[in-house]
């Protein structure tokens, strides 16, 4: 790829490399506002990973964050991966129903990942197989939930002097 | 590179400096049942931490074997309150992230939301966006880089940028009325323009203070105690500070030149003039280096802007015209229906939003500041998650450590500068 690619073509040799490579293992991709924003299987996201740290030079981990989708009862993986050589930015998301929250560790192929997997083990309770030392990281050890999934409260849930549901929303 | 890598903490030790003492001199043998290790629980509240951290030690003598870090200790849920705040709000939440420089938050929040919406700034917006956040870079720096020197023993430097630091937040104070938590600026742009006095202080702080920072340089910088203290203290080589995540200052004095204000420019610092300094071993000089560099960059960055700023004719536009996110004047709200009405719905958070996920990073202090933020069209984020370059790097800490003496340690978690209230959220 010549270093004056433009960012569209940058994102199409992504596509075009993942999908000749993963087939349909890769279930979406799209633009989101600047940034190339790619759906892969829960199977295949540790390979998809590897291949874009090897091949597509996607060397450093910038986010992994945990998400909590209430709607359809998953929790899903939210990744910002970036390639200092070329100056690109993508996003990779993947999703797993709540009842198995289980994702392979990245440990091995980012170290930093290393926190980022505890953050979200402690906020969402997503497990990863593999990592080193799966403990709660921010929050106290024998806390009784997993505080950013939607159906843990924020405040008391008897308190009536808070109550916004006047605004619909 | 790669000879580096085999052995990260201690990468071209200098022949002059005190080797560690030889167990088979004294017939113990490493890892046999002679060998005496002592736990030493340094932290969570430790004067020289600064900060809640703890650290708990395997030490084997002077030297450090291993750190079991907890952290967490100011967790304040960032991320779950956002989930409840409408958007504004969230910039006082942001605040308390990195404190030691506020304003940059702030205005990445701001971005944040502003690229969601796809709000347009003009020009003279986003110069004084970059020179708030290149003020707060130096109030950032000067005190990440006095407390090395306090560390090290040395407590005039401190002492004597702390003034300037001061005179920092008195410019903060006159833009937005608030000095540590500034809480600066509105998605949009800014609550009101910068007045006369403002200009004035920010003119004198970029006239007057090169001369203090080169007294602070004189110092340090070519101190030989200094030198011999914080050269090839916690080093750390390129290939591991990049997979562990390291940005801004501390990946810099590593030998990497990212930069996201030049890498993915923001707020028109495109538009501007600057180097990236980078250093060569990623030790605690270096680190020490890259920040005094930067400040200098910063300065140049501010008089640039001010440059601009004064060819403009311009010299009353603070935002966006964005009626919808920025509050009208007070004597419309009492006076105009519309201006009530808009005044109402912005404050109660009613303002729409497209739904949609975007992600947003800025230059902090420290590295890499994100924000991902998902929206589902609702009055508050659907989720927000800040990427926090302490809590990243931070984890490198043992690595950085293990086989340096306790007080290196010190010195190496303070050139680092980790903020307890951006690693904790």
């Amino acid at each position: 790829m010549p270093a004056f690619a433009t960012k569209a073509d940058r994102d199409q040799l992504v596509i075009d490399r993942l999908t000749a490579t993963f087939g349909d293992k890769v279930l979406a991709h799209e633009r989101q506002y600047d940034l190339l924003c790619l759906t892969v299987r829960k199977d295949a996201i540790h390979e998809v990973f590897a291949f874009l740290k090897d091949q597509l030079d996607f060397n450093f981990l910038t986010t992994l964050c945990g998400m909590h989708y209430a709607e359809r009862d998953a929790l899903g993986l939210v990744a910002h991966l970036h390639s200092f050589r070329n100056g690109h930015r993508i996003r990779v998301k993947t999703e797993t129903p709540l009842k198995d929250p289980v994702f392979p560790t990245f440990t091995d192929l980012w170290p930093t990942s290393n926190w980022m997997e505890r953050e979200a083990f402690d906020f969402f309770g997503i497990r990863f197989t593999g990592h080193p030392d799966l403990r709660r990281i921010l929050n106290m050890e024998d806390f009784p939930a997993f505080p950013l999934r939607k159906d843990y409260p924020l405040e008391d849930p008897t308190r009536e002097d808070k109550d916004d549901s006047f605004f619909g929303r | 590179m790669s000879e580096q890598s085999k052995n990260p903490s201690k990468p071209g030790r200098p022949a002059t400096e005190l080797v560690r003492p030889d167990y088979w001199q004294h017939d113990v043998v490493p890892g046999g049942d002679h060998r005496e290790l002592n736990t030493l629980n340094l932290g969570p509240t430790h004067p020289a931490t600064h900060g809640i951290f703890q650290n708990v030690l395997t030490m084997d003598g002077e030297y450090i074997q291993s750190a079991q870090q907890t952290i967490g200790y100011i967790h304040r849920a960032f991320e779950k309150l956002a989930e409840r705040r409408p958007f504004y709000q969230i910039t006082t939440l942001t605040d308390r992230l990195n404190y030691c420089s506020s304003p940059i938050n702030n205005m990445g929040w701001h971005m944040t939301v502003e690229k969601l919406c796809g709000i347009e700034l003009p020009k003279r917006v986003e110069y004084m966006r970059v020179v708030v956040m290149e003020l707060s870079r130096i109030a950032d720096h000067i005190i990440c880089n006095s407390v090395i020197g306090v560390d090290t023993g040395a407590l005039t430097g401190f002492t004597y940028v702390f003034q300037w630091r001061e005179k920092l937040y008195d410019i903060f104070e006159e833009i937005c009325g608030a000095r540590l938590t500034t809480n600066m600026g509105r998605i949009g742009g800014f609550e009101r323009n910068f007045s006369e006095k403002a200009w004035t202080m920010i003119r004198a702080f970029v006239a007057e203070f090169p001369k203090a920072l080169k007294e602070f340089e004189n110092l340090l910088v070519r101190n030989r105690i200094f030198m011999d203290r914080t050269i090839n203290c916690g080093p750390f080589p390129a290939d591991r500070a990049l997979a562990y995540g390291f940005t801004g200052p501390n990946l810099r004095a590593c030998g990497v030149d990212y930069d996201v204000r030049v890498m993915d420019p923001y707020s028109s610092y495109q538009d501007f003039d600057f180097i990236i300094p980078v250093g060569q071993n990623g030790d605690t000089y270096d680190r020490f280096m890259v920040r005094e560099r930067e400040m200098w960059e910063s300065l140049s960055i501010i008089r640039q802007a001010l440059e601009k700023l004064d060819k403009m004719p311009d010299k009353k536009t603070f935002r966006a015209e964005v009626p919808t996110w920025v509050l009208p004047p007070k004597e419309e709200v009492y006076n105009e229906m519309e201006a009530l009405i808009w005044h109402f719905k912005i404050v109660m958070g009613e303002t729409d939003v497209p739904v949609g996920e975007v992600y947003h990073c800025v230059e902090g202090g420290n590295g890499e500041l994100g924000f991902y933020l998902v929206s589902d069209g609702g009055r508050t984020p659907a989720r927000l998650h800040f990427r926090r370059p302490c809590y990243i790097y931070y984890q490198a800490y043992p690595e950085m450590i293990k086989g340096t003496m306790l007080s290196d340690a010190i010195l190496t978690m303070s050139s680092m500068n980790v903020i307890a209230g951006e690693l904790d959220a």
